[in-house]
């Protein structure tokens, strides 16, 4: 019985497809889950910034409040402007949506949970990430309004100068694991806490978060949807669903940033001691924590810092991050070389 | 082995039509995405292939970067449809002559003029044994031995058009007011701040 069953799910076709199904289910219904709720850790972290109570009327502490908030939105008429594209229109929520969903495949939870174990993980990672991009430069040209193109050229204008300091950040920490398989680069940061590489590569650590809230649009950067000269940027325009659909693939996006920091700086599923009460606690949750202490410093961040203009963006991008992080690059090369450590070897 | 069969025939198809689509389709925004999708499927048909890190630099590199300042650049220029219309049959000779030498090229590389594939004995004379490592570290090895002189010389052609843009662009306009980063960090406390006694209904002057 039992081997038929194993047979059934590990040859048969149609066992395959179910048991790929499942996965992909258990992938992104906790992660539209913590989607939701990381709505409301933010506006409850605002709020204490700000010496306010936060949501806390619908259900006990306020607790159901982004059902409230996804429930309104579902129920609300969705409008497309009468000059708009709207094949385009349409399409580029979806877009934003689904490259922040289909990025997780590669995403190790624990020793060997990942979907697709694939050799070129970190490759995989950042050529999603670096399509994010499209969903809102599209939506910006088809809304046909000038506020929304302006963030929307404003926007691609950033992602594509802070993914390049985030490509040499992935360059270093590649040099020092000797692969792109990002299960092995949780491996190579195993022991204690000093181990993991947010120590030894601590500036490239630096700059990843702070390219990560650019990619994201997040405060200090949050310039394309500026609300205070361009109403709400790129989407302006939107409302109901596809403003949904935009809102959760911002905050998906953040959550897989902040997961990519976890599996590169911060030894992914790894207990920070690597001793007995510590290593009983499943790796799960360790990931879950790290994951969720770099979004703490998101909205953090947010609650705190005044924007960027748009040129002192572009020349922390390219004058500063730049030289930094390729400098850091080649000493790490240099220091891997010379100092016989170069894995793999 | 019918599913990849399958899966080579859609991507082939997909990135024949797209390619296609990219000449023909009349707003040139539509062209751009069409593009994108054209690379996409040659990244596809890159992974069936087995060569997965030349399909993910091809998405990197072409669909995150070029192709965004692509469409960029498309957006903001407002194109008149028409008017790109009328050159058409103008420039549809130089596009077909470069088209066919491309063709040749290709032809010529695979060997159908005989000589053999070029790329295959090339790998071989560089004496990596492709077959026992992932094609990340094979193309490494290859491009930093026996192709380092090659590889540092499109190095320095790319650096050379990188440096005459800049010179085109670059022009210093009088009367502009820069912010200095580093005067402003570097300002001391005693010129940035003064302390002021303001006497009632006198103000500060």
């Amino acid at each position: 019985m039992y081997a038929d069953l194993a047979h059934f799910f590990t040859v048969n076709w149609l066992g395959q497809a179910i048991v790929i199904l499942a996965e992909c289910l258990l992938v992104t219904v906790p992660l539209l889950l913590a989607v939701a709720y990381m709505t409301y850790a933010d506006r409850k972290i605002w709020a204490s910034i700000q010496l306010r109570r936060g949501p806390n009327v619908v259900g006990p502490f306020g607790l159901l409040q982004p059902m409230a908030d996804g429930l309104k939105l579902l129920l609300k008429e969705t409008i497309i402007p009468s000059s708009a594209n709207t094949v385009l229109f349409l399409i580029a929520p979806m877009i934003t949506f689904m490259t922040a969903l289909i990025a997780w495949a590669v995403v190790p939870f624990n020793d060997g949970w990942v979907i697709a174990n694939i050799n070129v993980g970190i490759l995989y990672l950042f050529a999603i990430s670096s399509l994010g991009v499209y969903g809102i430069i599209i939506a910006g040209w088809a809304s046909n309004s000038k506020y929304a193109f302006l963030g929307a050229l404003r926007s691609a204008a950033q992602m594509v100068s802070y993914e390049v300091s985030i490509g040499f950040v992935l360059v270093t920490v590649l040099l020092c694991v000797g692969s792109l398989n990002l299960t092995k680069v949780v491996l190579a940061q195993s022991g204690w806490f000093w181990n993991w590489f947010w120590l030894p590569l601590l500036p490239m650590f630096v700059i990843f978060f702070v390219s990560a809230l650019a990619e994201t649009n997040r405060t200090p950067f949050d310039l394309p949807m500026s609300e205070a000269e361009l109403v709400q940027g790129f989407q302006t325009e939107y409302s109901s669903m596809p403003f949904a659909l935009f809102f959760l693939g911002e905050y998906a996006n953040m959550i897989l940033l902040s997961a990519m920091g976890a599996v590169l700086f911060l030894g992914g599923w790894m207990s920070p001691i690597p001793y007995a009460p510590f290593t009983w606690i499943p790796g799960l949750i360790w990931f879950a924590l790290k994951i969720a202490l770099l979004l703490f410093v998101f909205s953090w961040s947010k609650g705190t810092l005044p924007r960027y203009r748009y040129d002192q963006l572009m020349r922390l991008g390219w004058k500063v991050f730049l030289p930094v992080s390729l400098g850091w690059l080649v000493l790490t090369a240099a220091v891997l070389q010379f100092g016989g450590w170069v894995p793999g070897k | 082995m019918l599913l990849q069969a399958i899966a080579f025939y859609v991507f082939a198809f997909v990135t024949m039509a797209s390619g296609a689509m990219v000449v023909v389709s009349r707003n040139p925004i539509y062209s751009v995405l069409f593009l994108i999708l054209a690379f996409f499927n040659a990244a596809a048909l890159f992974l069936l292939l087995g060569a997965e890190f030349i399909a993910m630099i091809l998405i990197i590199v072409y669909v995150g970067a070029v192709a965004v300042l692509f469409l960029f650049v498309v957006m903001m220029l407002d194109i008149k449809v028409t008017a790109l219309r009328e050159g058409f049959l103008k420039y549809f000779p130089i596009g077909a002559l470069i088209g066919l030498v491309l063709l040749g090229e290709i032809l010529f590389a695979l060997g159908v003029f005989g000589g053999g594939s070029a790329t295959i004995t090339s790998l071989d004379k560089a004496g990596v044994s492709v077959g026992t490592m992932d094609n990340t570290r094979a193309i490494g090895q290859v491009l930093y031995t026996q192709y380092f002189y090659l590889f540092q010389a499109a190095g320095a052609v790319l650096l050379v058009a990188m440096i005459g843009a800049i010179v085109l662009t670059l022009r210093r306009r009088p009367g502009v007011r820069r912010q200095r980063i580093s005067e402003q960090l570097f300002r001391p406390k005693d010129q940035a701040v003064t302390v002021v006694k303001v006497p009632t209904r006198g103000g500060v002057s």
